[in-house]
This record gives C-alpha cells, structure tokens and sequence, in this order.
C-alpha cells in the first residue's frame, strides 16, 4: 500500500505567508519573563515594606520622611535620564558622579568668587548673592556639558569604548574638582538664595528640587519616545552600522548624547549644592553607581536600543530607599552599596535573559 | 509613419554597466564586466567564488569607485561616488545583514533616516508623526502583500523571512527604481526562501527592475527573467532565463563550456 503525504492544513495570514514563528512557551519561561518585567516594583515594595515594621514606628513612612527621599532621590533622577540615553547607545558613562562633583565646584567656587569678598562669604554674608547665584549655576550646568562633550567627542574621534573613556573621565573630573577645593569642601556654603530659597523651598508641598526632577522627566520622557532624537539614540544603539546606512550621522548623534547626559550632571550638581549647601569629592563616589543602577533596573538594555525614562526614574529610588532605611536602622549603610550593586547584576542577568527570548 | 527615436522606443535600458574595471593593488577583481538592465527584470548575476559579482554590485550601489569602464542610467553616463549619490540616482541596496534596528519596530525602521514629522512647530522641533508612519507603512506592506501582523512590534520577534520582507519594503519605499540583492535568502530556510522569491516577484511587477547575487542556481531560475555570467572578471554572457538551463549556466561559470566572443 503506497502512503500519501499530506501537508498540514495551512493557517496562515494573508500575502505571502510570513507567519511569525511559533510560539513555544512553557510556563516557567512566561514567569521569568513576568518577573524580569516586574520585579523593580516588587523588590521596590518590599524595601519598603521591610524598613516600614523594621524601623522604629513613626520614623520611616512619615510625610517628613518621604519628602527627604523624595528630594535625594531628585539628584538621582536627573543622573539617571542622561544614563538612560547613553545606555540606550550601548554605551555607558562612568564619569556621571565624577562630573556632577566637578560642575559643583566649578559653579559653587564662582558663586562664592561673585557673591561677596572671601572674607563677607566666610562671615554668611553673601551682598551680590544674586549675581552668584546665576551665574554658579550656568558654570555648574556649562562644565556638566563641556565633560559630557569631552566624552563624546573622544569616543567617536578616537573610536575608544565608553566604559574606558568615561572611566578615564571620571578620574580626570574628580582631580580637577579636587584640586579646586583642596581635597575638602567649597571654603563656605553656597549663598542662603540657592540653598534655603530653592533646596529647603516648597511648592504645594513639595521641595523645588523634586519639581525641577519632574519637569526634567517628562521633557525627557516625550524626547525619547515621541521625537527623531530619541529615535536616533535607540536606532544607534540597535544596529550602529545600520543606524549609519539609513543616513544618520551616528557619531554627531553619540556626541549629542554624552553631551546630554554632561547636562544633567551639570544640572544634578546644582540641585546637589541647593539641597547640601556644600560639595565634596568623597560623597559622589557611588553616584555613577545609582544612576547606572536605577537605569538598568528600569529596564534599559545594557545591550543597546530599548529603554524606558520613566522606570528610570522608578529605579532611582532603590539606592536612595535603602539608604535612608538603614540610616534610620542605623545599620551601617555600607549595607547600601553591597545591595545596590547586586541588583546591578540581577538586573543585568534579568536583561540577558529577556535578549535571549527574543533572538530564539 | 517615421517614428521618432525616443527613450521609450525601443524599450531602451535602464541600467547599463560597460567594461567595468576594478583592482585591489595587484589582484585584478573586474577585469571586462558589462551588463545591460532592463526595467521591469529580474536580472541575475551568477558567477564562482572570485568571479567577481560582489564587486561589480558594490560598483554599482556606489560603494567602489570602478577604475575604469561606465555606467549608464538611462543612457547617460553617471559616476555613483558613494551609496548616497546612489540612493539619490535611485538604487537601493538591500544587504546581506539586513542593517535593520532590531529593537525599532517595522513602522520605524522603513522610515529609519527619513522620519515624518508633525506639522507646526513641534515637527520643526523633531516630534515624529508615528501615526502617519505606521499607516503608511502598514499601506506598504499590503502593497507588497507582505502579512505581518503588526506594523509596531519590534523587528526582532519577526522571522527571518518578514526581516528580510521588511529591508526590502524600506528599499523600494522610496521612489526606487532598481533594487540590488545580495544573497537574498542566503541565511533563510527553504519555505521562508520561496516568500522571499515571491516578494522578488511582487517587487518586479511593481515596475521596479532587481538586480540579484546568488549562489543557489535553482533559485536563479525560478525568479530571474536574464541572466549574466561572471569568469573570472569578465562577462560570459547574458541569457534569457528560459533559453538556458542550468547546466549551461554552470559549465559557463566553471569555463567548462566556453562562449564565443
């Protein structure tokens, strides 16, 4: 007896059949996809969770309390929107924290120099505060902005990867910042204009520097996603040599984004003067370390060409949570870098994992 | 009645390559490279390892410069100094990698570089008209009767077959008139193979001329309308598809068979 081969029964769309694959998914594989999109908000709830009936009542979720994190969480976010779009490149800039110091010396030794005499500022008297204030502040965001160019251009000049430029960077801005306060802090905190009137000042309830970190987040959020710049920067980061043949000029683009990200440490340095009056190199140490933190468990592939602002954001509070919990705790907060830079790792691998399932 | 002599008449070339020439210091690649391309084919160009084909295309979407010979777009003499000058003369070139943004979605990547922007003020500020996109788009792939469900999901959940289907689509969108392939199905399975081949066909009914590289001889005959054969850097010969047969085409491209000049 002869058999016959018979085709399946095709069911397939219209046109010319490009079916996409099919999908074969066990369980176990949709949880770890589930968990990997979700997990920063859990992991974010159960911090809380925990430092809530770990701490002493009344001391952790307090209206007070959560205006503090809320305002050291505000440096973080803007660090954080200019990580998103160099990370969304595939690069990275370790020089972040670096950068923000520097740009706070550079403003805030300007904004003394035009305030008052050495000897007035020294005595709190700040008679030109106004002028000081202005213009530390364009110092403090135009360094930001010169650094973050610096990276730019020698990244696309010299062909170097990221992580050794801004490594490079990184030491070069905390030397010069260094070099500038003499290894200690700004010879007098900055005028009671910046630091009373703007850092410790509230507009319907809420500090001004957290509704400089919102605005900034929802311009940042409507560039990335809505706009050709935004678009270029997840195109470069997604296929650099073919971002190149569509005809966009991919190193122009990547010296903008380096210059974007230099912007607001820039920026970040003037809410960081605002909110501690005063700077210096050792309390920026782990800063590059919460920007690129809060941006890799947002969800921002380390890969290139995905990202979302907004989780950013969302990410930003994991350092500056636990933190202030275990400040609270008084635990040593050490503890602080230990977690967040294990979660830099789950994130990652969590990354890694989601690549996998769509390049099956 | 005299008829008056016009570019329409007799159905002249579209694309014509004359003796083109091309070295890498001493190796001599393109030695006597001609080919002559008709609006509306499928032209093949077959030919060994080290025939020459790569180079010859590469001349043509203006990544080389030839060293010596021409190129002919409508009859006039054209220089093609860089792939952009080629893009300008409308000669798209789909490579072998695709050079798609994996992580863009299918609306975006055939607008990748030639974005639609709002009206007004915010399209001069750079805001994106995704809206327009995704339906012209989407316009574009039923046009060429590719069927992928979403216009606005990454490319890289597509197979192989609508990635390609996608590059393609992004080649011709734009007022292209001659498409070159490259390997076009060299990384694909053989059903996805056969869309690819039937996208070659829709595309060439569109009225938009193909000029194809491939290793796969079969596939050169299903969907080729001529074919030329490379040596060694010359031009064998041009056949019609269907007054040749494969062996033929392989004793030509292994100079078993030789050709009178």
């Amino acid at each position: 007896m002869t058999s016959v081969v018979t085709e399946p029964p095709r069911t397939e769309p219209v046109g010319n059949g490009f079916a996409p694959p099919p999908e074969e998914e066990t369980r176990r594989q949709r949880l770890v996809y589930l968990l990997s999109r979700s997990w920063l908000f859990l992991f974010l709830l159960l911090l809380v969770m925990y430092f809530w009936l770990a701490s002493p009542p009344s001391t952790f979720l307090t209206g007070s309390n959560i205006s503090q994190i809320a305002l050291t969480t505000s440096e973080v976010v803007l660090l954080a929107i200019g990580e998103t779009f160099v990370i969304t490149t595939a690069g990275i800039d370790l020089s972040i924290g670096a950068v923000l110091f520097f740009s706070g010396v550079a403003g805030g030794e300007v904004m003394l120099k035009l305030s008052g005499t050495s000897a007035q500022t020294l005595n709190g008297q700040y008679p030109h505060a106004t002028n000081g204030i202005a213009l530390g502040v364009l110092v403090c965001i135009a360094a930001g902005g010169g650094f973050g160019l610096l990276n730019g251009f020698v990244i696309t000049r010299m062909k170097l990867p990221p992580i050794i430029v801004t490594l490079g960077t990184m030491a070069m801005a905390f030397g010069f910042g260094d070099l500038i306060d003499g290894g200690s802090y700004l010879p007098a905190p900055v005028p009671p204009g910046l630091s009373h009137g703007f850092g410790a000042g509230k507009f319907l309830g809420l500090y001004y520097p957290i509704w400089v970190a919102l605005a900034l987040l929802v311009c940042a959020h409507t560039v990335y996603h809505h706009t050709r710049f935004g678009r270029y920067t997840a195109a470069v980061g997604s296929n650099e040599e073919g971002a190149r043949r569509a005809g966009i000029a991919v190193n122009r683009h990547i010296v903008k984004v380096y210059g974007l990200c230099g912007l607001m440490a820039g920026s970040a340095a003037v809410l960081d003067l605002a909110i501690f009056t005063n700077t210096t190199s050792v309390a920026h140490q782990t800063d590059n370390l919460s920007a690129i933190s809060a941006v890799v468990i947002g969800g921002t592939s380390v890969f290139g060409g995905v990202g979302t602002i907004l989780l950013s954001a969302v990410g930003a509070f994991i350092p500056t949570v636990l933190q202030n919990g275990l400040v609270i705790q008084d635990v040593q907060p050490f503890w602080q870098e230990v977690v967040v830079g294990a979660t830099i790792i789950v994130a990652v691998y969590f990354d890694q994992l989601r690549r996998r399932r769509m390049n099956r | 009645m005299a008829t008056m002599a016009s570019p329409s008449d007799p159905p002249g070339s579209l694309l014509e390559a004359v003796g083109i020439q091309k070295h890498f210091g001493r190796v001599v690649a393109l030695r006597d490279a001609s080919f002559t391309l008709l609006p509306d084919e499928v032209h093949a160009i077959v030919g060994d390892n080290g025939a020459g084909k790569s180079t010859l295309i590469k001349i043509v979407s203006g990544v080389y410069a030839a060293d010596g010979g021409e190129l002919r777009l409508d009859g006039r003499t054209v220089t093609i100094a860089n792939p952009r000058e080629a893009r300008e003369l409308g000669i798209e070139t789909v490579y072998q990698d695709l050079a798609l943004a994996d992580h863009l979605d299918a609306s975006a990547n055939l607008f990748l570089g030639r974005e639609l922007y709002l009206g007004g003020v915010l399209g001069r500020l750079g805001f994106l008209d995704k809206k327009a996109m995704r339906e012209r788009a989407g316009a574009e792939m039923r046009r060429l009767k590719i069927g992928i469900q979403s216009v606005d999901q990454p490319v890289q959940g597509l197979s192989g077959g609508q990635r390609q289907a996608v590059a393609v689509a992004r080649a011709i969108a734009w007022g292209t008139r001659i498409v070159i392939m490259d390997e076009p199905t060299a990384a694909l399975g053989v059903r996805e193979s056969g869309m690819v081949l039937e996208l070659i066909r829709e595309v060439r009914n569109q009225g938009i001329a193909i000029i194809m590289i491939s290793h796969n001889l079969p596939e050169v005959f299903a969907v080729a309308d001529r074919i030329t054969v490379l040596r060694l850097g010359r031009t064998i010969t041009t056949l019609r598809r269907d007054e040749t047969t494969l062996e033929e085409i392989v004793g030509m491209m292994t100079g078993a068979l030789q050709v009178a000049a």
